[in-house]
This record gives C-alpha cells, sequence and structure tokens, in this order.
C-alpha cells in the first residue's frame, strides 16, 4: 500500500519461549541463551536447518556491552547457516517492531529475500556497571605504565565507589519512573481504576483461553521446562485487582489508579518471526500467513510535559493510516501493547476525542472508537509479560497467526516506548 | 540411557577371564548396522535343495557374498541359511536340521541363522502343518542356543510366493544385517509380490531416500532414535511430540534436519492437522510411525480411570484416530507405510501394566486388521514389539530387577534404542513391500520390559 510497486512482506510464522517474571525461571539464563532458543525453535518449526537466511535482526533494551554482536552471536549458536547476516537494533520497548519493520522494508525492497527479526531481554541478569567514580579510576589504572603508578590509581577507590548501579526504568531527562509517567497521562485523559483492573482481568483471561484452545502450539516452544508464561493468572477478576493498592502516581492521592496488576511485571523472554518474499516462502514449502504491510515511527515532545512519555503511538496511528487511506473501521484486530492498561485506555480515548484529533493530529474528525471486542484478544502483556524487546515479535506473530486464513482482512499494532516513542503498524491475512 | 556397565566389564580381557570362570552370562558387543558396511562379514553357508534355496543363493551372490554348499571344516562362517519350505512332514526336517547342526560351531561372532519356511496356517494338510510349526519351535529354540551376539529368526512365506519376490530379499537382508542386531528367535512373514528393492547397491543405505516420515513422540528416548536412523536412510523427518516436550523436540528436529510439530496425538484433529503440516512443509507423507505413548502402571485392583483411560487414549485410540485421517487423505496414497510400536507386555502380559499391555495388544490387533486398508493402496501397516530397551524410562526400573531383565534375554542384555529404530526403518522400507499385518518383537528374546 505505502510503496504500491514493491513486493509483499510474508509473515511466514513465529516463535517465542514463555515469558517468565523477572528472577525467577530464567534467573541464571542469559540474553544470548533465550535468543538462541527461541530461534532453534524457529529453525525446527519450519525447517530452517543450515539455511542462509537474508538478516537476522533484534536486540535487547537491557544489554551487557560484551552482547554487542547479540544477534550474530545467536545466529552462530543456532543451526542456520554461518552465513547468515545478523545485527543489532535498539529501540527501547519497540526494539522488535523496528527489527520487524525495516527488515520488512528490505524485502519489499527486494534486498533481501528471507529474515528473522525479533528481540529478548532480561532483568534477571540485567547489566550492573559500575560508578562513574570506580570507572575512571580502573581506566586510569589500565592505562598506567609501571606498577607503581597502577598501584597508586587504585589506592584512590573508596568503599562507596563499590555500590553497583542497576540499569533505571526512570527516564533520563525526567527522573520520573515510567509508570509515574503514565500516571499524569491517565489522570489527564481521566482513565478510571475500574477500566483499567477490567482490561488487565480481560488480558489474564484471553490469554488462558488462547493457551487452553491451543492457540500458542505453533507460536511457543517451552525452555527449560517452562511451558506458559508464568505471570498469567487465568482466574484473576476485575474484582481481585481492585483491591490492590496503587504503586504509580502515589501524588495523586485518592486519585492515584495504577497499581502492580494494571502494569507490566518486569519480565524475561525472547521472541522470534520469520518474514519472506512470497517467492521464497513458497520455494521453501512455507505457509504466508499474512503480509507485513506499513509501519510508522513517532517521538513526542514529553520532556516538558507537552505530551505524555506513551503517546507517541496516537500520533503513528494518524500518519499511518492517512497514508495508507484506512480507518480503524477496516480493521479487525487491534493489538495494542499494555505497557500499562492506562496506556491502552489513553491512546483509545485519544483517538475518539475530537480536540485531541484535530489539534494534535491535525485531523477535520477524530480516528473514531475501537471497539473492545476487537482489541487484545488473545491477550497482551499485563497477562503475557513485557520482556520490552520481544514484546513485538510476540504481537506480529500472533497477530499475522490470527488473520491467516481471512485474505485481506487487516490488524493494527501499537507500541510505545521508552523516550516518548512508539510505532504502529499494519498486518494483511492471506 | 542406563549403562551397562555389567556388559562392558566382561568385554575386558580380565572381565572375560573371571565372568567365564564363574560361569557368568557372557553378553557380546553387538553387530550393528553401519552406512557402508558389508551386510555380513564372512561366508554364507546354504543348506537345503528346494528352488526357492537356489534363487536365495543367487540372492547372496549378487550381493557379492561369499555362499558356500559345503563351507570346509572349522572354517569360521558367518551366517547360515536354512531352507525348510520343501518339508511335507516332521520326518522330512532331519537331513536338513543334521547338516544344519554341523555347522553351529563354525558361526562366528554376531553370527546368523536364517531358517526359511512355507506359513503353517497357509496349509490344511495336517502333516505339512505339524512340518512347518515344528521349524518354528526348532528356530526359537536354537535363538537360545546361539552365544557371542548371534541370533536366529525365520522367514516364512505365504504358500505360493515366489522366492523372487522383493520381500524375500528384504528380509534376508535385513536379518543377516547388523539392523537385526537385538532380534532373534522372531519370524518375519513375507505375504505378497509388493515391495522393491534398491536398483543400485548403495541403495541398500538409503532405502528412504526422497520419503517423508512422521514420527510421534519424538522429543526423546526411542522416538529421537528413530528420527535418526530414518534420516539416516534418507527420510525427511516431521518430529511431533506434545507441546510440553517442546525444547527437546526442538532439538530432535534440528538434529535431523527436519521439522518440529508440537502435536498432542489425541486431540480429534490430530490427523488432519499432521496431513496439513505434512502437505505444507514437504509436499508428500510417506511412512507414518507411532511411537508415542505413556504407562501408568497400577495393579488391577488398584486402577484408577484417569490411569487406564488416558493410557488407552495416548497409546491406541490416536493411533486409530490418526490411521482413519491418513487413510482419507490423497496424501498418503503411494505405497504408505504405517509402523506403530507395541510392547513384549502387550504379548506376554506384566504385574502392574493391564492398562499399558491392554493397549499395546490393542495395537497388535488393530495392526493385523488394518493390513487390507493399507494393501489396497499398496501399502503396509506393521507394530514392532520392544523389549528391555535401555532408555530412561526402564533406567528407572531399581537395579537389581534391571540386571535381572537385561540377562533374560538370549543376547544376555539388553537392547538399544537404536535396535529399535532399525526394524522400525525396514519396516517402512520399500523392500518390506510385502510384509504388512505382522507385529515382530526386538526384544532379544526376553519377554520382560515395557
Amino acid at each position: 500500500m505505502a510503496q504500491a510497486n514493491a513486493r509483499d512482506a510474508v509473515i511466514v510464522g513465529g516463535n517465542r519461549i514463555p515469558f517468565a517474571k523477572a528472577h525467577t525461571a530464567y534467573t541464571d539464563v542469559s540474553n544470548q541463551d533465550m535468543f538462541t532458543s527461541a530461534l532453534n525453535g524457529l529453525v525446527a518449526r519450519f525447517g530452517l536447518q543450515e539455511q542462509r537466511l537474508g538478516a537476522v535482526a533484534g536486540g535487547a533494551v537491557q544489554k551487557h556491552s560484551k552482547n554487542f554482536n547479540l544477534m550474530r552471536e545467536s545466529v552462530l549458536g543456532s543451526p542456520l547457516d554461518p552465513h547468515t547476516p545478523a545485527y543489532d537494533v535498539q529501540m527501547a520497548c519497540a526494539t522488535g517492531m523496528e527489527a520487524i519493520g525495516s527488515l520488512a522494508d528490505k524485502i519489499r525492497m527486494g534486498r533481501i529475500d528471507s529474515a528473522v527479526g525479533g528481540g529478548v531481554d532480561t532483568i534477571s541478569d540485567a547489566p550492573i556497571v559500575v560508578t562513574d567514580g570506580l570507572r575512571s579510576i580502573l581506566m586510569e589504572a589500565n592505562r598506567a605504565k609501571t606498577t607503581g603508578a597502577r598501584l597508586k590509581a587504585l589506592a584512590k577507590i573508596r568503599p562507596g565507589h563499590l555500590a553497583p548501579q542497576a540499569p533505571g526504568v526512570a527516564e533520563p531527562r525526567t527522573g520520573l519512573s515510567m509508570g509515574d509517567h503514565m500516571a499524569i497521562t491517565a489522570h489527564a485523559w481521566g482513565i478510571t481504576r475500574g477500566e483499567q483492573d477490567e482490561l488487565a482481568a480481560a488480558s489474564h483471561q484471553n490469554l488462558a483461553a488462547a493457551y487452553d484452545r491451543g492457540f500458542f502450539d505453533d507460536l511457543i516452544t517451552p525452555f527449560r521446562g517452562v511451558q506458559r508464561d508464568t505471570i498469567m493468572r487465568p482466574d484473576t477478576t476485575a474484582e481481585k485487582l481492585a483491591r490492590l493498592k496503587p504503586v504509580f502516581g502515589r501524588d495523586l492521592g485518592d486519585e492515584a489508579t495504577m497499581t502492580a496488576a494494571n502494569s507490566t511485571a518486569l519480565t524475561d523472554g525472547a521472541s522470534t518471526v520469520l518474514l519472506g518474499s512470497e517467492e521464497w516462502a513458497d520455494e521453501h514449502d512455507l505457509p504466508k500467513l499474512a503480509n507485513f504491510v506499513d509501519y510508522e515511527l513517532a517521538a513526542v515532545d514529553f520532556v516538558d510535559g507537552a505530551e505524555g512519555l506513551l503517546m507517541a503511538p496516537a500520533y503513528a496511528a494518524a500518519r499511518m493510516l492517512a497514508r495508507n487511506g484506512l480507518t480503524f473501521e477496516d480493521f479487525e484486530h487491534f493489538e495494542i501493547h499494555e505497557a500499562f492498561a492506562s496506556t491502552v485506555l489513553a491512546q483509545m480515548r485519544a483517538w475518539e476525542d475530537a480536540d485531541f484529533c484535530r489539534n494534535k493530529l491535525g485531523l477535520d474528525r477524530p480516528l473514531g472508537r475501537i471497539d473492545p471486542a476487537r482489541l487484545n484478544v488473545n491477550g497482551s502483556s499485563l497477562a503475557a509479560g513485557h520482556p520490552f524487546a520481544a514484546t513485538g515479535g510476540r504481537v506480529v506473530a500472533s497477530l499475522a497467526k490470527m488473520l491467516h486464513g481471512r485474505p485481506g482482512k487487516l490488524g493494527f499494532i501499537s507500541v510505545c516506548a521508552a523516550g516518548g516513542q512508539g510505532i504502529t503498524a499494519i498486518v494483511e491475512g492471506r | 540411557m542406563a549403562r551397562d556397565t555389567y556388559t562392558e566389564l566382561v568385554n575386558t580381557p580380565l572381565g572375560r577371564r573371571i565372568s567365564g570362570a564363574l560361569g557368568l552370562p557372557q553378553p557380546s558387543r553387538l553387530r550393528r548396522h553401519r552406512p557402508g558396511a558389508p551386510v555380513i562379514d564372512g561366508p554364507v553357508a546354504l543348506v537345503g535343495r528346494s528352488t526357492v534355496a537356489d534363487r536365495i543363493g543367487e540372492v547372496l551372490l549378487g550381493w557379492g557374498l561369499d555362499v558356500r554348499r559345503h563351507p570346509d571344516p572349522g572354517e569360521r562362517i558367518a551366517a547360515v541359511v536354512a531352507c525348510f519350505d520343501d518339508v511335507a512332514a516332521p520326518g522330512d526336517l532331519s537331513a536338513p536340521v543334521m547338516e544344519l547342526s554341523g555347522l553351529l560351531r563354525q558361526v562366528g561372532p554376531s553370527g546368523r541363522v536364517i531358517t526359511v519356511s512355507r506359513r503353517p496356517g497357509a496349509t490344511s494338510d495336517p502333516a505339512a502343518r505339524a512340518a512347518r510349526q515344528g521349524v518354528e519351535g526348532l528356530t526359537r529354540s536354537l535363538a537360545h542356543e546361539m552365544r557371542r551376539g548371534a541370533t536366529a529368526n525365520g522367514i516364512q512365506l505365504a504358500e505360493d510366493l515366489d522366492a523372487d519376490a522383493p520381500g524375500v530379499a528384504g528380509a534376508l537382508r535385513f536379518l543377516l544385517s547388523g539392523r537385526s542386531a537385538y532380534v532373534s528367535g522372531q519370524f518375519l512373514t513375507v505375504d505378497t509380490v509388493n515391495g522393491e528393492l534398491p536398483r543400485r547397491a548403495e541403495g541398500w543405505d538409503r532405502p528412504l531416500a526422497g520419503q517423508v516420515a512422521v514420527v510421534t513422540g519424538a522429543a526423546r528416548g526411542i522416538g529421537a532414535a528413530i528420527t535418526e536412523v530414518l534420516r539416516r536412510d534418507g527420510a525427511e523427518i516431521i518430529a511431533v511430540d506434545v507441546p510440553a516436550a517442546g525444547e527437546q523436540l526442538a532439538a530432535t528436529a534440528n538434529r535431523v534436519r527436519g521439522t518440529a510439530l508440537q502435536l498432542d496425538v489425541t486431540v480429534q484433529d490430530a490427523g488432519e492437522r499432521l496431513v496439513a503440516h505434512a502437505a505444507q512443509h514437504h509436499g508428500r507423507l510417506d511412512i507414518v510411525v507411532h511411537n508415542a505413548g505413556i504407562t501408568r502402571d497400577k495393579l488391577l485392583a488398584n486402577m484408577t480411570p484417569d490411569r487406564w483411560d488416558s493410557v488407552i487414549a495416548v497409546n491406541i485410540e490416536s493411533q486409530l484416530r490418526i490411521n482413519r485421517a491418513l487413510l482419507a487423505s490423497e496424501l498418503f496414497d503411494h505405497g504408505p507405510r504405517i509402523v506403530s510400536l507395541a510392547s513384549t507386555s502387550g504379548i506376554a502380559g506384566n504385574r502392574g501394566q493391564s492398562n499399558y499391555a491392554a493397549s499395546k495388544a490393542g495395537v497388535m490387533g488393530m495392526v493385523s486388521a488394518s493390513q487390507d486398508l493399507l494393501g489396497s493402496r499398496h501399502g503396509t501397516i506393521n507394530a514392532v514389539a520392544p523389549g528391555f530397551i535401555e532408555t530412561e524410562m526402564t533406567a528407572k526400573i531399581p537395579p537389581i530387577t534391571r540386571q535381572v531383565a537385561r540377562r533374560l534375554s538370549s543376547l544376555n542384555q539388553g537392547g538399544l534404542p537404536v535396535d529399535v529404530a532399525e526394524t522400525i526403518a525396514f519396516l517402512a522400507s520399500p523392500s518390506a513391500g510385502g510384509t504388512s499385518g505382522l507385529t515382530l518383537r526386538v526384544c532379544g528374546q526376553n519377554l520382560v520390559g515395557a
């Protein structure tokens, strides 16, 4: 659609490992272990052993510096042909979407015929960094030419230097956590506690029902004895969730609405998506679930409070729909990443809001309402968990499967990201 | 997999002296198939004067073997093929039997004795059937007497089947080769002229080239070994197991360069999903190996409905349902092969395994009843009944029981997963096209084990 003369980028399928709550099942597992396992499962599902793919791209948000070639190392540890090039991508929580979207573009342009996109993240094996003070002492000692000079440098180390620094989830420019940022946006849009809890409960129930139907049988390969996403609580209800105390936006007092249950938990996991041209898929006897049609990046100026941190997809959607001549009514399924329940609800509220759509998106009329019955029908991040860079791959593979066998039916994706960024995408069933 | 330390010890020089002096069992290292290796190493003695014997001699010569009607006394021979197909009364057994008797001391390690006879049930003449059935007793007893990893088995031909039938050569080759290492005291029936032999000698090493095979329960153990042997023999593999076993299943599929299908064989549409996967990813489907199985052991007095029902559902009902879907499919219509896993528990019964034995005896019933269904599309269906095989499952048997179970076989040892896999690969191969409805035991002539 966006490029009338480009060829289709076909989504062949996907594979991920079950997502696990941080510091539990995958505590002693590295990003590379997890992504390699997801890749192994993908290779096994589609018989890609010893095949050279056009590219493997993806990344991790929480990454050790030693993992500078995370994707390439994972390929070398997999049964893929070692002549398969690979590169790392990083765009916070939209890492997986950007990797998949840019690979789809390469396929559409004829630059490559096949690709794997995805992502991985671990909180359990996060890169711990030493303080800047200790780092400069160590660098000085490293540069010293004599033993004496080296000892003199090292003698400067003080106990205070030794406190490790874990990577923060706070926005570097505001010092606010993502949840506290979201709480401001949710409050501004009047998102209620009740609707957040309902969305969260639906996410768990939908995900559990999808498992019970066998929906994930060809989307997930177990890892380390874990067979299902461990954050999922099939029997949870909005009533149960209503009992929890708010954890974000507590300066709002009684009006604080965001709890640990309607916010995503820290998660470990990895996902992959196999893409190819139509010809490549046919030559290799592979299914063609859907086309990756188009995607759009956006960023907002959240630093001075002009826009909410996680509202960028609202802008991306407007530009992407206009470019493709589509409205929300043209879509069968909506996959809006549940960073927080209120993220989904605030985006949907904004798209319905005439003032926002006119003043912020420059539209004559609102983009319109999204039918909740078409939203995240097989669960989303609140239930599955959100290993940052792995979420894009989870969403794309699931949506492609949902649209398979329904040629021309469209699916919409929205994924927000730290730094006031976000991506939206269009997938078309075939 | 469990290690058989005793067999390893006995096969050291000191271990052999001690076990020999004490009169302990002396299990040998069995000769197993290696691609490129000769079918059997050494002269083959041929006993019998029938036209079948003559034809078999030609087949053996055609494989480049050193065939002897009268081996030199004292000369080491690799195998004896004794033809009894022309016996009409018990008295006719004497001459060939005594000739065979005189050769036995010359048979070397991992040697073979193969008797060839007509099927007893095919004649209603009392004397003829008595003679033919006599060959069965003779062969089984001889199997118990064989030493140093040598085996004795029989080939039974349908009444008017010509010895030129491909199945005769196929059965002969399997029983002579290392593929049948752990098969002893058994009878391979050849009933039809169906089947095909490799056109070139190298073809014997890749009899399944170009074919597509499904193996259920492929994540580990015997199932994983089956995928490896079928792959080695040239087949493309679809490895199937329950979603919960997905990680090991992926490893299996990647090892054999096949595809992994996470599928519970007990779901209603399992067969349709197998066929759809084969059609999408491989474009054909030639072989289905029903290996998935579970045990839920309990004495019958303590049996619970879930233990009974789950074993029946996985071990036999799923096979019946999948077979119906396969036979309804056009994809599975070109000389298709089904091989099911039965068990010696299904033949002899086993304390605490009434559910398992019922399901495995059921498999044998299903196989014998389905041969016409498969035959109408030039296919075959057979079962393999493993005895005591060294797997993760048998490693959980208490040590003393395990040692006893191993030594109870005529080969004084447990079998390996690869032994089961070799027999399955043979039954799935074009040269076994004349054999259908059969349950072949891979048990070293032992009836203990799951």
